[in-house]
């Protein structure tokens, strides 16, 4: 039965008051027998249950459309769920919570600061006139354009990612603004100034550099930069021309 | 001690929709929920959402009453009729609803909403968002959610109801975050936790689905209804059981076996491999089991390559995705091997059409509850349906109690019993050394669940399980806590939620053996007629201290549509 051998950085938060205050801050090795495939997440699941029941992870659908799972493993962000052992290089499998953030407990980190800025930009749609009837219509062109914002699943890899959020704690980061983006494409929404100043500022868009490490981290391989840029110029046009939208 | 007129235990599609509905009638309401509620497991529902608007060009004459026969045949005339006519007639302003909301469906050329064909459905009626439907909804109630002010408490596991004097007052959680348990007062709780998939060893659901909001209510006296049901979903990955939408199906994919054989065709020549899943399931299973899966083995095809790259990637993105990185198979290129696999709890906490349990107080809504609109067996597209009307209604009716209550508050008392109990609880099994291992008992539960009371049934096998299950609730009242207390504890949560789901098992299991006919998902080779004389009626189980549960009848709502025999 081949193995896998699980490197995990822990961190444990009832330890910050002991001598040193880091919370124990140390990586464990855990073997993980396995029979033909074995994803990162069922291995944790195996530590939790057979080695180290004192081990957290955030766990939900384990079929990659919850968002839960995001960590970083051999240095690259993942999903836990999607990832295959079988995939990943020979040697130990190194698991660390998503760097850049506050870490909770083990490889749970703390997400307060990243949905906290998802409801700044007003993630949801604005209407000023009263609703028909039936459907509001919206071309399949129209409809084209969701296609990639409403894929995502709020994991959080692409804004631990960002080095411009990593620089400025207000930013509000990849994930945020392709939320902004994916109502203001909707031919549905009738935002005129309401949504505008959320993000067309210096903690908003602008603070985007197009470095496309979110386009790099995504596991559903999204492009926040490209619809930051597209925010950029809306937002331009907007103040300019005085176009609605 | 934390207060709210209204808890909601579960951020899923049916606890957002109760709690903007009540938020909207101007009660002070809140969600509490294990994950953040776009985590929940209504994200994964894939092929659609079923409603009549009659925007396909082969539907222009349905109508909410011609749903609401498919739903009752589908349901093998198990589902309660007058509930059925609410959620089809629902069903069009709730859809409409999403839409103005910003749900992003699919659509059609002329910019209406797009419908596909589904499973036991005489007209192409489910509105679908490609093959990420749920995903789609449920993050569009969340917007919903936050934009009408909605508190949540995210990453809150409920351990127990608060009940005083027969009457549900609050709620006791762990904050997982902070690593305490708080006590939530309340002058009514809806439960909306979903269903209780996990305690199969191959189900599709998501890990959080463990029944443990129905243990609640069962543990505090409301019955459960209709366990026995359990849908087996037709094409479930092979290695993981990771749901293949039926809109694969929809979208025209066949379903072949070893001998290269569309063998539906022998099963339900009409509708083919958009036959019901109860019927599609025996299918394949049968096929398996007759010697016909591929190479002889244990599973089928489910063959899209015909369909084409465009269709696939334009209608059925997130599936070919699914295949890829799951079971290492392009579904443009090569037939995805799939397998039934426990899919959807039919029966759950026994409610009325307004999520009202025989406990004043306590309402559900969602998968956890059984209104019931499924009966003996689910169409596909009718249960993210079912989260959206019966959740506004729930939320509503739960705004109703409140307004009528004359003393606000509850008693203290029977808070702070509760909160003591849950504590009590964690110590026991904290301090019990040497007892038994949880996870093998969860591991001995989910297989005796899908070996005993899998698609087919037969009295002695179940017997069997049942004698398994029962000794498996005398082993979890002496498990062992390897790690108490603190901070994100996933040992206390995965334990707790264990005791839950043994009696939720053992619910199905009595209520399987006890049910001699075969009906929609519960299908014996020992009685393989369904008996309208003795069985047209519900279980209901009663949760006992020791053994399985007390089993009761009740009455099936008809009145609409006469029983027939089910053809497709």
């Amino acid at each position: 039965m081949p193995e896998a051998t699980f490197r995990i950085k822990r961190h444990n938060p009832e330890k910050l008051d002991d001598q040193n205050g880091t919370g124990d801050d140390r990586y464990d090795d855990f073997t993980v027998p396995y029979e033909s495939s074995l994803t990162v997440l069922e291995g944790l699941f195996y530590i939790q249950e057979n080695l180290d029941g004192s081990l957290s992870f955030r766990y939900c659908c384990r079929a990659a459309v919850c968002g839960s799972c995001a960590m970083y493993i051999n240095g690259t962000y993942r999903l836990a769920c999607q990832t295959n052992v079988r995939h990943l290089d020979d040697g130990p499998i190194t698991v660390e919570p998503m760097p850049h953030m506050p870490v909770v407990k083990d490889l749970v980190c703390d997400m307060t600061d990243f949905f906290a800025k998802y409801e700044t930009v007003m993630p949801h749609i604005i209407r000023n006139s009263a609703p028909p009837e039936k459907e509001i219509i919206q071309s399949p062109e129209d409809r084209k354009k969701l296609d990639m914002p409403v894929d995502c699943i709020l994991c959080g890899s692409c804004y631990s990612s960002c080095p411009s959020v990593w620089g400025e704690g207000n930013y509000l980061g990849p994930a945020a603004l392709l939320k902004a983006y994916r109502f203001e494409v909707d031919s549905r929404d009738e935002a005129r100034k309401e949504r505008l100043p959320r993000f067309d500022n210096e903690r908003g868009s602008y603070r985007c550099h197009t470095i496309t490490n979110c386009v790099e981290a995504c596991p559903k391989e999204l492009n926040p930069t490209e619809a930051i840029q597209w925010l950029k110029g809306a937002a331009v046009r907007r103040r300019l021309l005085g176009r609605a939208k | 001690m934390i207060y709210h007129e209204l808890v909601i235990v579960g951020g899923g599609l049916a606890g957002l929709r109760a709690a903007i509905e009540a938020k909207k009638q101007g009660i002070d309401v809140a969600i509490v929920s294990q994950v953040w509620p776009g985590r929940s497991h209504s994200g994964a529902a894939q092929g659609g959402v079923n409603a009549a608007l009659a925007n396909h060009p082969d539907s222009a004459d349905d109508t909410w009453e011609k749903h609401a026969f498919d739903t009752v045949k589908g349901s093998d005339y198990l589902a309660d009729q007058d509930a059925v006519a609410q959620m089809t007639k629902d069903a069009i302003p709730v859809i409409y609803e999403l839409d103005h909301a910003g749900c992003p469906f699919s659509r059609f050329d002329d910019g209406r909403i797009a419908q596909r064909p589904f499973g036991g459905a005489g007209y192409p009626r489910t509105c679908y968002g490609a093959d990420k439907t749920g995903h789609y909804m449920l993050h569009t109630m969340v917007e919903q959610a936050i934009e009408a002010g909605v508190p949540m408490y995210v990453e809150w596991f409920v351990a127990r109801l608060v009940v005083d004097e027969g009457v549900c007052r609050g709620v006791v959680a762990y904050d997982m975050v902070g690593g305490t348990f708080e006590l939530f007062q309340a002058e009514a709780v809806v439960i909306a936790t979903g269903g209780a998939g996990r305690v199969y060893s191959n189900s599709t659901n998501a890990i959080i689905s463990t029944g443990y909001g129905m243990a609640m209510a069962y543990h505090a006296g409301v019955a459960l209804k209709d366990l026995e049901f359990v849908q087996f979903h037709p094409t479930g990955l092979l290695t993981t059981n990771i749901l293949m939408s039926e809109g694969a199906r929809g979208e025209g994919g066949y379903l072949l076996n070893g001998l290269g054989e569309r063998f539906m065709q022998k099963y339900a020549p009409k509708a083919m491999e958009l036959a019901p899943r109860d019927i599609t399931s025996r299918s394949i299973q049968t096929e398996i089991n007759e010697g016909r899966g591929i190479d002889g083995k244990g599973y089928v095809y489910l063959d899209l390559r015909h369909l084409g790259a465009p269709k696939i990637l334009e209608k059925l993105p997130g599936i070919r995705d699914l295949a890829i990185h799951f079971e290492g198979v392009d579904p443009i290129e090569e037939p995805i091997p799939i397998v039934p696999s426990q899919h959807y709890s039919m029966g759950g906490i026994d409610t009325d059409m307004d999520g009202r349990t025989s406990m004043p107080g306590l309402y559900a809504a969602g998968e956890c509850a059984c209104v019931s609109v499924h009966g003996a067996n689910r169409l596909g597209g009718n249960s993210l349906l079912e989260t959206v009307v019966f959740g506004r209604r729930t939320g509503a009716a739960a705004a109703q109690y409140i307004d009528g209550l004359e003393d606000l508050g509850g008693s203290a008392a029977a808070g702070e019993e509760a909160l003591a109990d849950v504590r009590d609880r964690v110590r026991n099994l904290a301090n019990r050394e040497g007892g038994e291992d949880p996870y093998a008992i969860r591991a001995a539960m989910t297989s005796t669940m899908k070996e005993h009371f899998g698609v087919f049934r037969e009295a002695s096998v179940m017997q069997a399980g049942l004698d398994k299950m029962l000794d498996l609730k005398v082993r979890v009242k002496e498990a062992e806590l390897r790690h108490a207390g603190g901070v994100f504890n996933l040992d206390m949560i995965r334990t707790f939620e264990l005791e839950g789901m043994v009696d939720v098992a053992l619910g199905i299991a009595a209520g399987a053996l006890a049910r001699t006919e075969s009906r929609g998902s519960h299908s014996r080779t020992d009685f393989p007629d369904r008996d309208d004389a003795n069985w047209l009626k519900h279980t209901l189980a009663f949760y006992q201290t020791d053994g399985g549960p007390r089993l009761e009848a009740k009455a099936v709502g008809l009145g609409m549509f006469e029983p027939q025999e089910r053809k497709y």
